[in-house]
């Protein structure tokens, strides 16, 4: 077994230059002002996703500082009650709805999936386009309204009737729930977009059983994504309809009900959480195999444990319900349903270790932050089972003590595997290295400002300080904890500073990457970094489950597609042998427009019901031009086409 | 054993493990042996953990060639592996049984002879009832304080007026929402006697923070003699001060809101004051209950507890100290 | 590295290129957004009869909507799916003229359909603001109606195209992948309509 990195440029034949020449010409994104808004490659948007849910997380981190501040002194007046209600509802909301799902499974699926499948772009790349837009105006108009004192103020998950129409007037609410619909569509076409890429345009020879597990945890998160988005979009429109439109969804007096809304809410919030460390793990397993040096231990179990947790969660969503009082049967149910995701997740854990037991441990920064990543997740996971159990959870329920869990679980979770991810994949995007030296300092700032910070809330919850609460009196023995935690954020936000620094001056300084700085084994490693637009000069064939580590001497590549367009390969679902030959459409301004049309109608909803009605009509306008086909295009596809025989 | 039934280190009049009656007592064991069993199994996964990292450490700067995996030490994992699941499903099965044993605890209890006390959640104070079914009139009406008598179980039958609200004093028992279009019963005992602070665990709006009660846990005797006084009407101001407060009271917007039995104030928007001297705070907990703190709540609400339902009011000096002279009779 | 080693070859220049069904991607990507709509009407459904459980009466002072139109609307859905079938098949063999008059055929009966429609809503028996359940009633039947009219501008603009230059194998793909959406539009108006007209019914009883 050898490594095998992609063909140096150097070494390329005058064909290959030529080929090389030629691909570059035809997937070139377009230039200028304007042709920012037509490009279509998944690199060029997966980048601006990452960047895009970076800001977003630094603002919402920024939020929390505040109110950090708020908490350190008893009946503090740094934040008023009602700025406090809406900044912890805005850090919420930002942190779940615009970092973590499109961090988490947006950018990093985005980026990475068509590379790691060895294909030349996402499926659907001009949807995708259109998804990131519609994330990126959701996020402005969100934060638009906040600034002009309309941002969101009861909570994340808005219950009502406190967020209804009797409760919350104004308009802050009705941002909030269009935030819902715009960031849930975008996330629903990339998962479409994901799973046909998954499904349809893997490299010859990567069967399932040869998926990477990256892929994997992703393609298991898209499918959660298509049957749990809705239940949220549904939920926040009947909110929006009862509050613009006089429906009486949610109101008692006339046949309505307020746990409706709760039902729909954590039917999908709950997956929501596995949503964002699902791809979290999948970062794990990756940087697990790459810096112990060996396969990964159990691949199957691993494989078995991310398709498990994807059924099991849509089977807890009552244990966010227990304190509304529900029958002793269905809290058996669940309390039992949701100790056993623990299996899953176990195994995941002991597998991970048993790897790094059995290989050569390469202490990175990325691997760094794995390690990070298991001290602050399991921590999450062992006071998830006080959550889980009926009895225990009525006492730490909407405390500081699952304020505590859900940092554990949700920052443990994704945002250690994050930076992790950045650190290992910033040389493939931009074939520079990071500093080591600053990667480590950052870490370890994290690593310990986070546990100070949030330890701290597992105490001060137990001692029944309730979340959500804009302050408290000074005599509850809650005081020093919070100051605690406040001193912790320091840290945090020092290490966010350097990590942030030190990107800014890799990006210039760094030393050259090469194609494979880490001698991976997965296929983005086998082309140049950056990677060009075309992705792969030569369309790689798989053999093994880590494509280079298993490549025979004479691994296949593909040829025979069409050089003058943006071919592509597609292959059959279960097996990956080559099926057909499709066409990627190029880059083009109708998705942008689309997207502002949409825009302009779902903002235009919250403020009348005919809004989205009449709103309707441009999109309609702009989708049949992005739908239009070409002339020159149409006609030489004509000239070439293969019908099946049959 | 007896150790591992507790977790110690806390003793306040608002956590979960300092209990004060039966209910919070079993949900104190099962939180115990879940704290046990929790943290030997994180230390020791992190402890393997520290341990196989330090020993397969890779010290060079290089990286070194992927390795062939050797079947015999995976086959060793492979045997720590299932190891390490078996006893995972093993200590969760222990966990989920003592979990259920506490739920059918808390169900089973005395739930005929138990005292009915109704509470209603309002944005943003308690309002508290003692129905009597046999005199009706006797009824006692107050807000954010709970009388009850040691060792007898009490029914809380909670709803909410508003929004959501969630009903938890930890010392005593978990907590439960009161939904608006839902009425809901739980059960709970106070064992000793005290002053247990509780407080609204469900976000309710701006001023869920401030939104506390105290459950007073008191001697049957004492019980007895605090409804006897509680379900008098008020006391019949006697001095020319008191009346003339007693009718600020009566021409200012008060009376909007509030009730005093044996007056005509008879409004059900905020909190009853028919006793209002007899309670220890004012504002749902906020404050002491004192002849100053009463004045400048009278006066301006907004600036103590902004969003308060309660206006701001314009009442001279002399009316006040009348009026707040009257307030403190009514004990 | 040595000495350069030829990669050994894997030719796909004789593959198809026009593909139907599981083999083509937008019919993937299709089959992805039905899941998702799917489970918009399931969750839809769900809490209608979730709010049923939570009331005495139901419908709460009402009758059961009257079923002409209604059933009308289902009778030409179900009669639309012969000529719907017939061109998703001509369509899979290239077959222009058939699919023209296909696509011409479905077009008019999704005006129908609508026309239908616009009385059907004229003549329900509540109002969305009355009670939760003229508002659940009415986000069923507006759910339906957003894909009933998305699939009549579909349809529309792709017979359009048919009589344009523009054809080619993409756009028999298109055709194939319309008459399949079609089916998503119909056979999701069973469940609803049996929801609507007679769930009251049945649940009355």
């Amino acid at each position: 077994m050898s490594v095998t990195p992609s063909v140096p440029q150097a070494e390329l034949t005058e064909a290959e230059l030529k080929q090389a020449a030629q691909l570059e010409y035809i997937w070139q994104e377009p230039k200028g002002f304007i042709g920012w808004f037509k490009a279509v490659h998944h690199t060029t948007i997966g980048i601006r996703y990452v960047v895009t849910a970076f800001c977003f997380f630094l603002v919402a981190g920024l939020l929390a500082g505040a109110m950090r501040i708020q908490l350190a002194f008893p009946e503090s007046h740094f934040l008023s009650a009602d700025k406090y209600n809406q900044f912890f509802t805005m850090h919420g909301s930002t942190m779940m709805f615009l970092f973590a799902v499109p961090m988490m499974f947006e950018a990093l699926s985005v980026y990475l999936v068509p590379l790691m499948v060895g294909t030349r772009n996402i499926a659907f790349p001009r949807l995708n386009a259109y998804s990131y837009y519609l994330y990126l105006f959701g996020g402005i108009m969100f934060y638009v309204a906040f600034l002009s004192n309309t941002g969101a103020d009861n909570g994340w998950f808005s219950y009502v009737p406190l967020a209804g129409p009797d409760y919350a007037p104004g308009k802050r609410a009705d941002f909030w729930a269009q935030l819902i619909t715009f960031t849930e569509v975008s996330g629903l076409a990339v998962a479409v977009e994901i799973l046909v890429t998954v499904f349809k345009l893997r490299a010859p020879g990567m069967s399932l059983n040869r998926i990477p597990l990256f892929v994997w945890g992703q393609t298991i998160v898209a499918f959660m994504v298509i049957f749990s988005l809705p239940a949220i979009m549904l939920s926040s429109t009947m909110l929006l309809l009862d509050r613009t439109g006089g429906t009486q969804f949610f109101n008692p007096a006339v046949g309505g009900d307020v746990l409706l809304y709760q039902h729909l809410f954590w039917w999908f919030g709950h997956p929501e959480v596995y949503l964002i460390f699902l791809p979290g793990t999948a970062v794990v397993s990756t940087i697990v195999t790459t810096f112990s040096r060996r396969h990964v231990f159990g691949y199957l179990v691993l494989v078995l444990s991310l398709v498990s947790t994807g059924f099991l969660a849509f089977g807890l969503w009552v244990h966010h319900m227990f304190a509304t009082g529900i029958p002793q049967i269905a809290e058996s149910y669940f309390t039992a349903a949701s100790m056993m995701i623990a299996i899953p997740s176990g195994a995941q854990i002991f597998c991970w270790i048993a790897t790094m037991a059995t290989g050569k441990v390469v202490l990175k920064t990325p691997m760094w932050w794995v390690l990070g990543f298991f001290f602050v997740f399991i921590m999450g996971g062992m006071t998830g089972i006080f959550v889980a159990s009926v009895p225990v959870d009525l006492q730490v329920h909407d405390t500081y003590f699952v304020v505590a869990h859900f940092h554990y679980v949700l920052i443990g979770g994704a945002v250690f595997p994050l930076f992790g991810a950045l650190a290992y994949w910033f040389p493939k995007v931009t074939g520079r290295m990071l500093s080591e030296k600053l990667g480590q300092v950052s870490f370890w700032l994290f690593f310990v400002g986070f546990n100070v910070t949030f330890f701290p809330m597992h105490l001060v919850g137990i001692r029944g300080m309730p979340r959500r609460v804009y302050t408290y009196p000074a005599n509850m023995g809650w005081t020093l904890l919070n100051q605690i935690e406040s001193i912790g954020y320091i840290f945090i936000f020092l290490s966010v500073l350097i990590f942030m620094w030190n990107v800014f001056r890799s990006l210039r300084r760094g030393a050259l990457a090469g194609p494979n700085p880490w001698m991976a084994g997965t296929l983005e490693w086998a082309t140049t970094s950056p990677p060009p637009k075309y992705n792969f000069l030569h369309l790689p064939t798989v053999n093994g489950r880590e494509a280079l580590w298993d490549a025979a001497p004479n691994q296949p590549i593909v040829t025979g597609l069409d050089e003058d367009a943006r071919s592509v390969l597609t292959t059959r679902t279960l097996d990956a042998e080559p099926e057909g030959k499709d066409e990627f459409p190029g880059p083009t301004i109708w998705p942008f427009l689309a997207a502002v049309a949409t825009t302009a109608a779902f903002v235009a909803s919250v403020f009348t019901p005919w809004g989205i009605t009449l709103g309707a009509i441009p999109i309609a306008i702009t989708m049949i031009g992005w739908f239009w086909p070409e002339k020159q295009p149409a006609a030489r596809r004509r000239e070439r086409e293969i019908w099946p025989s049959e | 054993m007896s150790l591992l039934a507790s977790v110690p280190g806390f003793s306040s009049n608002q956590t979960a493990l300092n209990p004060a009656g039966p209910a919070a007592v079993h949900i104190e064991h099962t939180f115990a042996l879940i704290f046990w069993v929790t943290a030997s199994v994180y230390v020791l996964t992190v402890a393997t953990l520290v341990y196989f990292v330090w020993r397969r450490r890779h010290t060079f700067d290089t990286i070194p060639e992927p390795a062939p995996t050797s079947t015999e030490s995976d086959r060793f994992a492979t045997r720590a592996v299932t190891i390490a699941m078996a006893v995972t499903v093993i200590l969760l099965f222990i966990m989920l049984i003592s979990s259920f044993i506490t739920s059918h605890r808390l169900g089973k209890m005395n739930a005929e002879q138990a005292l009915t006390i109704n509470v209603y959640g309002h944005q943003w104070w308690w309002e508290v009832e003692y129905p009597n079914q046999a005199e009706p009139y006797r009824m006692v009406t107050t807000a954010n304080e709970i009388h009850v008598p040691v060792g007898t179980a009490i029914r809380i039958h909670g709803t909410s007026r508003d929004v959501i609200h969630s009903f938890w004093a930890p010392n005593i028992q978990g907590k439960r929402d009161l939904l608006p279009g839902y009425t809901t019963d739980i059960l709970m005992q106070v064992d000793k006697p005290g002053r247990w602070r509780g407080q609204c665990a469900e976000y309710c709006g701006l001023q869920h923070a401030h939104m506390s009660f105290f459950m007073i846990g008191e001697s049957q005797k004492d019980f007895d003699n605090w409804m006897t006084a509680q379900a008098q009407s008020s006391a019949q101001p006697a001095t020319p001060q008191t009346k003339h407060g007693q009718q600020v009271f009566l021409t200012h917007s008060c009376v909007l809101c509030h009730t005093i039995r044996g007056t005509s104030a008879g409004s059900r928007v905020g909190p009853d004051l028919t006793h209002l001297a007899s309670r220890s705070t004012i504002a749902a907990g906020m404050l002491p209950n004192t002849v100053g703190n009463l004045g400048g709540w009278i006066l301006n609400p907004q600036a103590l507890k902004p969003g308060s339902r309660m206006p701001p009011n314009q009442i001279s000096g002399q009316d006040l100290q009348d009026l707040l002279a009257y307030l403190e009779t009514l004990r | 590295m040595a000495e350069r080693i030829e990669p050994a070859v894997l030719d796909v220049s004789k593959l198809p290129t026009v593909m139907f069904g599981t083999k083509s991607m937008t019919w993937c990507g299709i089959i992805g957004m039905m899941a998702i709509e799917g489970m918009v009407f399931v969750l839809a459904i769900a809490s209608y009869f979730y709010l049923h459980s939570r009331s005495v009466e139901w419908p709460p002072h009402e009758n059961p909507p009257a079923l002409f139109w209604g059933t009308l609307n289902l009778a030409v859905f179900l009669l639309s799916i012969f000529p719907n079938e017939w061109y998703r098949r001509r369509a899979r063999k290239g077959d222009k003229r058939a699919v023209q008059i296909g696509l011409v055929t479905l077009s008019l009966f999704g005006i129908a359909n609508v026309i239908i429609r616009y009385f059907e809503l004229r003549h329900l028996n509540c109002d969305w603001s009355l009670d939760a359940y003229g508002s659940a009633v009415w986000l069923l039947m507006g759910l339906h109606v957003t894909h009933l009219l998305t699939d009549l501008v579909d349809t529309i603009v792709l017979t359009v195209l048919f009589f344009t230059p523009l054809v080619e194998g993409k756009r028999y793909m298109d055709a194939s992948e319309n008459a399949d959406y079609w089916y998503f539009v119909v056979l999701s108006w069973i469940p609803i309509y049996l929801v609507i007209y007679w769930a009251p019914r049945w649940l009355h009883a």
